[in-house]
């Protein structure tokens, strides 16, 4: 039978709702909710709306009610990390629909929303981090935000086929089979301007068309999904992995129709047990449904679809090494060419897309390449996850449209650095990318103007820094993550990434000399160009802009021995100042090392032998008897 | 379980990666989830069943960090390295937590109820610093919280070990 003799069948919740509930509780379970205690609160939910008798919890799928009702879901990252765990709490019915949601819930505190918000319809206003009714302090975390690839993260329950479903889930697969030829779909994606979100920014419509374009000697062609998101200080991928699941198979669906492919790969890595036990659960229930398998909704179109879980090598998110890791070998790169597209995965032509990339395609396909592509900024179009996270206040994902100000990002959506603290630099691109100062706050988060500074987007990690972290200690981190993951391949990458290290222990150990600042730049150059992969060849980036941009920290570490943050523990004395010590004991008590002695109301000494340099003492003494230099 | 249960595992594992290409890894995921680690015998018949030479399944078995050369102990302590967990201070709350336990990260707890490791980031830098207690993680620790979070877990264990000592004291 010819594809134009059948008709497809269009995908559909086979289970519609039977009730719509009055209160719907929505609880982030992301891996941040849950390590801040989210579990607990959707447990407190279930048993306390249990006792009471105004509302029957049901799930609105299977139980009919006709009474007042209340359903609990569980769902993906709600975003706002910072105030984890996040309670969304929508009632009324039809018109008067609101919503409000609570951050930093404790179990402790659900009885007070259940007896004031639920049954007696009064939110509770200090709780609140968001609401309908009016902006909040934290408005300028959301109002921002445009959600294209996290459109259902946070919302749906991602162990819920049938939730994905009715959010239009697997309509962007449907309308590619039944109505687009691939060149059709490759050439929606290239008008679109959609870039690589794994770090890169290569064109994914080019991507596709290359792979589309080459032959396979037996036909078989491989679409691997990069979910091997290694960067320390990014967590865009797990988010949508554990989100949205099958928003990633269904790109990968479409991708794979695009460039001929009919075998899957889904590499996540083993640090996230969430995402890989969500992933298991999502692909039986597309397996069930038929939206991957044989002949999917009824065309000539099969794609199945394996799950690789990764065991702990940075390295494997590399392309050609993450082929080598799914053969099962040892995951090192290959030299290229041949690029994948021609001869990848054994030696079949196969492409390679990240979790981010993959996820916002169906929504490309079902509302058009404009769409997306009116959004953005000259060659960066569309919208890109950022992670915040380190210093700054509102921690968490944001997602915004590309070329907005990295000042907008930091300190209008992450409300600025916390405590008030001075900022010193924002990190983009993890081991690969660079710390910006203060002065580049206002360039656009744009992948040309980013690289111009000798950082990168990246995977869109951005950590801040402040004046308590040292610029020389936040290089050699980076520093001994590359060293560490460097797979020992080429030798620039092996050998010159542990002689880079070697010298910024120097430096942060006080005994470093200006010969080795210029050592240090002249073998970062070389690693730089001499690298086989792109793990070699970006890992001195973060030593670069640190030279480029704190020159002057650097000096400090090698001429005076100071470090200004008070980071490097060699360049760091802690003493108590005899006379403003008034003996009240708190700095003893905060000593992990007991290093600190003395009698009550008798000046306390810090025995520097003992002292390791941790601060305690210093951030607990109230009368600034705690000096440090 | 008895070493014959573990045994049959191991083979039926050997049997349904048979003949499969690219196994190698999961074979190797699978029978450390058996044996909690990869002793010397096991590789060398996930080699034989894999046919590959020992060296090259040694040299996978080494390569990736998530493969155990020593026994590991009942529960694993991660502590997060990443980025923003390092900049919030994880080397003191690592260095609070071995103290605690009285051992090393990559080293066992003499009565084998822990191993810590160091890793790198695990996703949840929104609520950085982190610890994760086997696949439960703990956020916006301190070093006091986290060696409070730790007393607290090993409490619980050797209690339900019907150990006495179970009050939370150090093991050092």
């Amino acid at each position: 039978m010819s594809m134009a003799e059948r008709t497809l069948s269009r995908p559909a919740p086979s289970r519609p709702r039977l009730t719509i509930p009055d209160v719907d509780i929505r609880i982030c379970l992301g891996t941040g909710g849950v390590a801040a205690g989210s579990r607990e609160v959707l447990k407190a939910f279930q048993e306390k709306l249990a006792q009471t008798d105004v509302l029957a919890v049901i799930r609105p799928r299977e139980d009919d009610c006709a009474g007042r009702c209340a359903s609990i879901t569980g769902t993906g990252c709600q975003g706002l990390c910072a105030m984890d765990p996040l309670v969304e709490v929508h009632m009324g019915l039809n018109g008067s629909r609101s919503a409000v949601t609570y951050g930093l819930v404790t179990p402790a505190m659900v009885d007070e929303i259940i007896a004031k918000h639920i049954v007696g319809g009064e939110p509770i206003e200090k709780w609140i981090v968001r609401t309908d009714k009016g902006p909040t302090e934290y408005e300028a975390f959301f109002d921002r935000q445009e959600k294209l690839t996290l459109r259902h993260v946070g919302i749906i329950d991602p162990e819920e086929i049938e939730d994905y479903l009715e959010a239009d889930g697997y309509q962007a697969l449907y309308k590619v089979l039944s109505s687009m030829t691939p060149e059709q779909v490759v050439d929606e994606v290239s008008a679109s301007g959609l870039r690589g979100r794994g770090g890169a920014g290569f064109p994914t419509g080019q991507k596709w068309k290359f792979a589309a374009n080459y032959k396979s000697p037996d036909g078989v062609k491989y679409f691997i999904c990069n979910g091997d998101e290694g960067d320390p200080g990014a967590f865009m991928d797990c988010s949508v992995l554990e989100g949205d699941p099958h928003a990633v198979f269904e790109g990968m669906a479409i991708g794979a129709y695009a460039i001929g492919a009919t075998t899957g790969y889904l590499y996540v890595r083993a640090e996230y047990p969430l995402a890989i036990r969500r992933l298991k659960i999502a692909m039986k229930a597309a397996e069930e449904r038929g939206f991957i398998g044989d002949n999917i909704m009824g065309s000539d179109f099969s794609f199945h679809l394996k799950l690789k879980e990764g065991a702990g090598a940075f390295v494997c998110g590399e392309e050609t090494a993450m082929m080598e890791s799914i053969e099962g070998d040892r995951g090192m790169p290959r030299l290229r060419p041949p690029f994948p597209a021609e001869s990848g995965l054994w030696n079949r032509p196969t492409n390679i897309n990240n979790v981010e990339t993959l996820a916002v395609v169906p929504w490309i396909v079902l509302n058009g390449a404009e769409a997306f592509a009116s959004r953005g900024y000259e060659r960066s179009k569309g919208t890109k996850v950022f992670a915040l996270a380190g210093k700054v206040n509102r921690t968490g994902l944001a997602e915004v449209p590309m070329g907005m100000p990295l000042r907008d990002v930091i300190f209008g959506i992450g409300g600025g650095v916390k405590k008030n603290k001075a900022f010193k630099a924002v990190q983009m691109g993890g081991p690969s990318g660079g710390c910006l100062p203060e002065a580049l706050l206002d360039l656009p988060v744009d992948y040309e103007t980013i690289n111009q500074t000798g950082a990168i987007v990246g995977s869109g990690g951005m950590i801040v820094i402040d004046e308590d972290n040292c610029i020389v200690d936040t290089a050699r981190y980076f520093l001994g993550f590359t060293q560490q993951e460097s797979c020992g391949k080429c030798p620039p990458c092996r050998i010159g990434t542990k002689r880079m290290l070697e010298i910024l222990d120097k430096i942060c150990e006080g005994t470093g000399t200006l010969a080795d600042l210029a050592f240090l730049e002249e073998i970062a150059q070389q690693v730089k160009i001499g690298s086989l992969c792109g793990l070699g060849a970006t890992a001195p980036n973060p030593v670069l802009t640190a030279l480029k941009y704190f020159p002057e920290e650097f000096r400090e570490h090698v001429l005076e021995k100071k470090c200004r943050a008070h980071a490097c523990a060699a360049l760091t004395t802690y003493i108590i100042d005899p006379e403003t010590c008034n003996g009240c004991r708190a700095c003893l008590r905060a000593c992990p090392v007991e290093a600190i002695s003395g009698e009550r109301k008798e000046v306390h000494v810090i025995d520097q032998e003992l002292c390791i340099k941790c601060g305690a003492c210093f951030d607990k003494c109230r009368f600034d008897a705690v000096r440090r230099s | 379980m008895s070493e014959q249960a573990l045994e049959e595992q191991f083979g039926e594992l050997l049997e349904h990666y048979k003949g499969e290409r690219g196994a190698l890894v999961p074979l190797l995921q699978g029978a450390q989830a058996i044996f909690g680690w990869l002793p010397k015998d096991v590789i060398a018949r996930v080699a034989e069943a894999a046919g590959e030479p020992l060296s090259m399944v040694l040299g996978v078995a080494t390569f990736y960090s998530q493969f155990r050369l020593k026994p590991h102990a009942k529960n694993t302590i991660r502590c997060c390295h990443g980025t923003a967990c390092h900049v919030s201070g994880a080397p003191l709350i690592s260095q609070e937590v071995e103290r605690c336990l009285g051992v090393h990260a990559g080293e066992n707890t003499e009565d084998m109820l822990f191993t810590i490791e160091e890793v790198h980031c695990v996703g949840a830098c929104g609520m950085a610093p982190v610890v994760m207690i086997n696949d439960r993680a703990h956020g916006k620790l301190t070093p006091d919280k986290a060696v409070a979070v730790v007393k607290e877990f090993r409490a619980a264990e050797l209690a339900a070990a019907g150990l006495a000592g179970g009050n939370g004291d150090g093991a050092a």
